[in-house]
């Protein structure tokens, strides 16, 4: 027999079961995405015409290879959180919930690890 | 646990709608298509990675019609989640929460989307 209350059992824990801990999370990935959105933006609009070394060699240089890898894992990161609370808000059905959390995770890592090594790849 | 059965609050359908319940869900719809574009980046930077014949057949692609669409739905999403991110981030401090300043920053959000992804197609390919 437990003496606490309905509304103490469930204080703290959302949909996710982890309180604000993902909100948070998702708000300082944000602030980090403002500035490496202009970047990657004002990057990348000066590729289009550009050939294949050129890209090549600007992907190669220190600052643009540090910052697409940053770029990547925290807009990544972002997206996973994103589409996980995207789940949790309209999909019902426990079953759907988790086989669409795995994906959602697996899918965000694939993308992450092919383009870091990519990155890599180009930049080492 | 006894449920008590209260007065349930009016849904969705109920509401008139404008363009704060059109961008609510436009920003839920444009992270979404950010996946795609996420997609769209490692793709770029695979076809890199492989070399020059790989990176040839992604330019061709990016320059059809089809891949021209495509980046113009990846540059306007990109451009609205920013916009209406920003605005999140002061709402999250608490900011700008009553319905005129609502309104008003509605309005920016369009116009930042519009004027930021034409400054993006000018820079990258010379045309609106």
């Amino acid at each position: 027999m437990s003496f606490n209350t309905p509304i103490s059992k469930v204080r703290g824990l959302g949909s996710a079961r982890n309180g604000t801990h993902h909100w948070w999370m998702q708000k300082i990935a944000a602030v980090a995405l403002v500035p490496l959105t202009v970047w990657f933006v004002a990057s990348v609009v000066q590729m289009t015409k550009a050939d294949y070394f050129t890209v090549i060699s600007w992907l190669s240089s220190p600052i643009p290879a540090i910052l697409m890898l940053i770029y990547i894992v925290i807009a990544i990161y972002h997206l996973r959180l994103g589409l996980q609370a995207i789940v949790e808000d309209y999909i019902h059905s426990e079953g759907m919930k988790v086989g669409l959390q795995f994906s959602i995770l697996f899918g965000c890592t694939i993308i992450a690890v092919a383009s870091i090594f990519s990155v890599l790849k180009i930049a080492l | 646990m006894t449920t008590i059965k209260r007065p349930t609050s009016p849904h969705l359908q109920i509401y008139k709608w404008g363009a704060h319940m059109a961008l609510s869900i436009l920003h839920r719809a444009s992270g979404v298509a950010l996946g795609g574009g996420t997609l769209l980046l490692a793709w770029w930077l695979i076809a890199l990675a492989s070399g020059p014949d790989e990176y040839a057949l992604f330019q061709a692609c990016m320059r059809s019609i089809v891949g021209k669409i495509v980046l113009m739905g990846f540059t306007l999403a990109l451009m609205l989640h920013l916009c209406n991110g920003i605005r999140h981030l002061f709402w999250d401090m608490g900011k700008g929460l009553d319905v005129e300043t609502t309104a008003r920053t509605n309005i920016m959000v369009f116009l930042g989307t519009a004027l930021l992804t034409a400054i993006a197609w000018v820079i990258g390919y010379g045309l609106v």
